[in-house]
């Protein structure tokens, strides 16, 4: 099979960029998103036809293998270690360009309603194009350099797409926030390569996951601090994925995030740029598995960690968009978890379900921002406060959130429920504690989604200033499209095709963990609806009860205090100022002093030079006498 | 007739010309076609220089010539260019050029402005197409002295004060190099014979390692304070804030490389076992600037001084991967040395045209610039992108070059290090990432700032200019990583064994 026309997926938004981009605003702004669209539908036709191709053809004998589609050298670094730019087609890249261009699709078509109107409509959609172009070319990486490369130019575009509304202070701010932290994280990651490359003389996937070779087996003899160099390597590089995942505790960048525009949201940190550090992971999943099993506990751990702790963040928000980025995060910890406890081959269950689970919540996190921007966009209101009673005004909106909250909270037969159940058996065959907690966050997840739910479209109706009203049909076609996709997603037979090794994969049924999950979710939903469905006083007292968890929770456990204390206070107060004065006091003082002491000196002797002969006279008469002296003296 | 003598015959032509001429129109426009010529003479021996290689000839230096000064010293005028010269004198045309259009409004004494900075230029290209030590330190003084000049007559704030100072700690350097040069020169025949400045010639004979472990420090401090090495870099924040801006991008782009191109070619190449037993102290003090400078960076308020701090912190970084002695390194020292020249000329003609227009550098003073100037905001992010390390542009090709070289090293000492190095890209993302908030973002700070106008032809040729070479580099940076690589090889070859 020929697939050089994959390339194509990787111009196309480039030549959008710039052509949307340069010519600035000489481009009438409906023409900006017309053509930044119509290139999209055809590159995502090129994804899907790319997929049909290469499941389509048949499972081989030994599974489905990489094929490199396209590589060309972008820069030598030694003999070995080589940049190459390429494109690798493999079950993993291939589901992901499906993933990434359908939910780009829709939120190119979307945003032609929800930004009509907006200044700098063009600047938007040049920048979406540079989105999808660095998150595509992130995908279908040959080596671990051209994704860093691509994971560099992710960050970036979610930076310039955070700090949109520029002239908004808190926009700024979290543009700022974001690329920082995760900058802070990449360097972890930059280590990491270096570590990992420098060991095995690589950078290329194909020979990194190769188990036969012996590329990863020599570094495990080398130990430092009591882990292996591999297992540093590969935490450094999970440093990376989890600063871009957001995972605890460098997640403090997603939930101010929201400051940009909701497409954006819905696209970059809900279905797409956050879930990179899942797709790292899996990437190199071989060599975690092999050369650092121990790192995978420790992702399995931080991945529970932060779903637990970003579900009860989640219950206590009262900002719509907040709410679903805690979500986000906590469903980010799903599959991380799912990696975290998964084995290789035959008991590869934890990677299939954490993929699924990626693939099926790209649809219905995208459903829920997407759900959420309209509501947002008819009410004029970030804030569940001003929102209630919307089903009677927006039909259709309220139908496909519901699907969404009802997908994410685990119901069968909609796609959560099969992809959140995968990862559930997964973690109860690996550690009964992972277990518990996940299964505890299932039903906090049933709880605040349909919080936001009841809160959204039922409860009292706030006496709105003007009547909302459905969105136009740019905007709920695809809340419909993405509607229809989480209901369908979870019946596609991915264990079939993305696997650890390429080969099917067996999959049980597992009622004692099915069932249990289904209640907890569906006990989740009765609660919500006990508090919130209508109007009342349940919800003061609750909190009441709880209160020091609860306001530590409204509060987000004071991590943004903590990393503020520590930039401001600690790294400029105390590091940044102290070296700018000290430049300027010290290092620059002694050269002035230097400078000064010159001219001091210069002054104090210049006197010497006076041109009157009697001094003149009278100095070479002592100096005469004084030299006799000395000589007598020494004689 | 040796095709680099161009290079220093259109400078001459050009300022013989802007003296015939009458006035401030026809003196830049001579100015700008002087140093368009340049340009375009620097691509065609570039060009040349790829059919020379191509054509199987593999000598060290191409061009080469030889003509004899003063024949008592056995001084010549011998002139050579390998692919690491190439791509300096590549970078200072660019630059030139875009300064010849940042300067298109200097109004006071135009004329010797632009002869200022020309000969600035011309003896920095003489610099680099030298391979004789003696001629190459004159083409060195030529290089600092205009700047006294342009800093004390067309400067701002405390000019005198400033031009003073960096030429006294540039001359300082200067004393401790010709202590250097001399020892170099007076030990280049330790069997007897003729002694020689020729650099080919002293790279091939041994001077005895005393005479290296004695005059290698002299070398190295006296081209290092002109590339900023900690700690005596504190000529350049002043220097460049109160120099115009076409001087800012000389001196910033190019002629700070003259500091870490003579650490290589002279000092390192010429006493490698010296070089080999000091590296250590001088990899601390360039960790040192390479940190130091971005901290340092973060608590300014005036964007010169910002720069000029981060030009310290990528200067030490360009010693510091020279330190690093081998090949991965050594090429990424040298990209970093175009990459960091072109952007922070890209940034000191930003800054000019934006103070030019709000008579402030205080960054505090501005805000909400993106919505006033789009176009300067815009180019401003790209320059802070670049500065950052964003892959796509010429500063992540060089980084990257750096880290992977310093990485080759296993020891511990050599690991922190680079570590610490490495932990400057987040830095450098602060305190970019906080000006491009407080300058350009936000909303407009000050009502008269409505009014600005957004950039004219030349300073959009200027910013052009550079943005591209900046984005070429970055997106194919192949061509140029190997055009350095070429004789590198041979060079640490000489270095290491």
């Amino acid at each position: 099979m020929d697939y050089a026309y994959t390339l194509w997926i990787l111009t196309l938004p480039v030549a959008m960029f710039l052509t949307i981009g340069l010519s600035g605003d000489r481009l009438k702004s409906n023409a900006a998103g017309i053509l930044g669209t119509a290139g999209l539908a055809v590159i995502a036709a090129l994804s899907w036809f790319t997929a049909f191709s290469y499941f389509g053809s048949g499972l081989p004998e030994s599974g489905f293998q990489p094929v490199i589609a396209a590589q060309t050298t972008w820069l030598a670094f030694t003999e070995t270690l080589v940049i190459h730019l390429g494109i690798l087609l493999d079950p993993l890249s291939v589901m992901m360009l499906v993933v990434i261009t359908t939910v780009s699709l829709m939120v190119h078509i979307y945003s032609l309603g929800y930004m009509h109107g907006e200044r700098g409509y063009n600047r938007y959609y040049a920048f979406l194009s540079l989105f999808t172009f660095s998150m595509l070319g992130l995908v279908v990486a040959t080596n671990i350099f051209q994704m860093y490369i691509f994971w560099e130019l992710v960050g970036v575009s979610s930076y310039l797409l955070i700090g949109f509304y520029y002239e908004k202070p808190s926009a700024v701010a979290a543009a700022k926030k974001a690329f920082i932290v995760t900058r802070f994280a990449d360097l972890g990651f930059l280590i990491g390569i270096l570590l990992l490359s420098f060991n095995t003389g690589t950078f290329d996937f194909a020979a990194l996951n190769d188990m036969s070779g012996s590329a990863i087996a020599q570094p495990v003899t080398t130990v430092f601090m009591g882990l292996s160099v591999s297992t540093w390597a590969m935490l450094l590089i999970f440093m990376g994925g989890a600063g871009k995942s957001a995972m605890f505790p460098l997640h403090i960048w997603l939930p101010d995030a929201m400051e940009g525009p909701t497409p954006v949201s819905a696209l970059i940190h809900a279905a797409t740029m956050v879930v990179a550090g899942v797709y790292l992971v899996a990437r190199l999943f071989p060599v975690y598995h092999f050369a650092a099993p121990d790192s995978l506990e420790v992702i399995a751990w931080v991945g529970s960690f932060t779903s637990l702790f970003a579900a009860v963040i989640a219950c206590t928000q009262l900002d719509i968009k907040r709410v679903l980025a805690f979500s986000t995060l906590s469903q980010i910890g799903y599959m991380m978890v799912a990696l975290g406890v998964s084995g290789y081959g035959d008991e590869g269950v934890g990677y299939m379900a954490s993929l699924f689970h990626l693939f099926t919540h790209a649809f219905f996190k995208a459903l829920l921002f997407l759900g959420a921007g309209s509501v947002i966009h008819a009410v004029h209101s970030n804030l569940m406060t001003d929102m209630g009673g919307l089903r009677k005004y927006m039909p259709l909106t309220h139908l496909t959130f519901l699907i969404a909250c009802l997908t994410i909270a685990g119901v069968p037969p909609l796609s959560g429920f099969f992809s959140k159940d995968e990862i559930l058996v997964a973690a109860f065959e690996h550690n009964k504690v992972i277990f518990a907690v996940q299964w505890f966050v299932a039903g906090l997840t049933a709880f605040y989604m349909f919080r936001l739910y009841f809160n959204i479209f039922w409860n009292s109706d706030p006496h709105y200033h003007h009547t909302p009203h459905e969105s136009p049909p740019t905007m709920t076609g695809p809340l419909l499209f993405l509607a229809a996709a989480s209901v369908l997603a979870g019946f596609v037979p991915f264990h079939d095709f993305v696997t650890t090794d390429g080969k099917p994969l067996e999959t049980e049924f597992h009622t004692l963990v099915a069932v249990p999950s289904v209640l907890i979710g569906l006990a989740g939903i009765a609660l919500a609806w006990w508090m919130y469905a209508r109007k009342n006083s349940r919800p003061e007292s609750v909190a009441q009860t709880l209160h020091g968890l609860y306001s530590a929770a409204f509060r987000k456990f004071y991590i943004d205090e903590l990393y503020l204390f520590i930039t401001h206070q600690l790294i400029f107060r105390f590091i940044s100022r102290p070296v700018a004065w000290f430049d300027r006091h010290i290092v620059d003082g002694t050269m002035n002093l230097i400078g000064n002491t010159t001219v001091s000196v210069s002054v104090a002797i210049k006197k010497m030079q006076s041109g009157e002969l009697q001094w003149y006279i009278w100095y070479f008469t002592s100096g005469v006498l004084v030299l006799t002296l000395i000589l007598l003296y020494l004689n | 007739m040796n095709p680099l003598l161009y290079l220093l015959i259109i400078p001459g032509l050009t300022v013989a010309g802007i003296t015939l001429v009458k006035d401030m129109k026809q003196v830049r426009l001579v100015a700008a076609v002087g140093m368009s010529l340049q340009l375009l003479w620097s691509f065609v021996l570039l060009y040349w220089f790829y059919q020379l290689r191509a054509a199987g000839h593999t000598e060290e230096m191409l061009f080469v010539s030889s003509t004899t000064w003063y024949e008592a010293f056995n001084i010549q005028y011998k002139f050579g260019v390998d692919g690491v010269s190439m791509a300096m004198i590549l970078l200072t045309s660019i630059v030139t050029f875009a300064g010849i259009f940042a300067s298109w409004q200097v109004a006071v004494l135009t004329r010797e402005f632009f002869i200022s900075l020309i000969i600035l230029a011309g003896g920095v290209f003489g610099f680099f197409i030298s391979l004789d030590l003696f001629t190459m330190f004159l083409f060195y003084e030529v290089a600092v002295i205009p700047m006294y000049l342009l800093i004390g007559i067309w400067g701002s704030g405390p000019k005198e004060y400033s031009a003073m100072k960096l030429t006294l700690m540039l001359m300082g350097g200067s004393a401790l190099l010709m202590v250097g040069l001399l020892g170099i020169y007076f030990n280049s025949a330790p069997d007897g014979g003729p002694l020689t400045f020729d650099l080919t010639e002293i790279a091939r004979i041994h001077i005895p390692r005393d005479a290296q472990l004695f005059f290698f420090p002299f070398t190295f401090v006296g081209f290092g304070i002109l590339g900023a090495l900690f700690p005596f870099h504190t000529w350049s924040p002043d220097g460049h804030a109160s120099a115009p801006t076409a001087v800012s991008m000389l001196h910033a782009g190019v002629l700070m490389k003259l500091g870490g191109y003579g650490c290589f070619r002279v000092a390192m190449y010429l006493m490698p076992e010296a070089a080999h037993e000091l590296a250590w102290i001088f990899l601390i003090l360039t960790t040192i600037s390479v940190v130091y400078g971005a901290f340092g960076a973060i608590w300014q308020k005036d964007l010169k001084y910002i720069n000029a701090y981060s030009s310290v912190s990528h200067c030490g970084l360009v010693l510091f991967a020279l330190l690093m002695m081998n090949e991965t390194a050594t090429t990424g020292a040298i990209l970093q040395m175009i990459s960091h020249g072109l952007m922070t000329a890209l940034f000191f003609a930003l800054i000019g045209m934006i103070y030019g227009r709000t008579h402030t550098r205080m960054i505090h003073e501005m805000g909400g610039l993106m919505k006033v100037i789009p176009f300067l905001s815009v180019v401003y992010v790209i320059a802070g992108l670049a500065s950052l390390g964003l892959p796509g542009l010429s500063g992540f090709v060089a980084e990257m070059t750096i880290f992977v070289g310093s990485f080759q090293h296993t020891d511990t000492f050599h690991r922190v290090a680079t570590l610490v190095a490495a932990s400057s890209i987040v830095i450098t993302a602060v305190y970019i990432l906080r000006v491009v908030g407080v300058l350009l973002l936000g909303p407009v700070k000050n009502e008269h700032f409505h009014e600005l106008k957004d950039a004219l032809w030349f300073e959009k040729l200027s910013g052009v200019t550079l943005v591209v070479s900046i984005a070429a580099i970055g997106l194919a940076p192949l061509w140029l990583s190997n055009l350095i690589r070429e004789p590198l090889g041979q060079m640490l070859h000489h270095l290491i064994n």
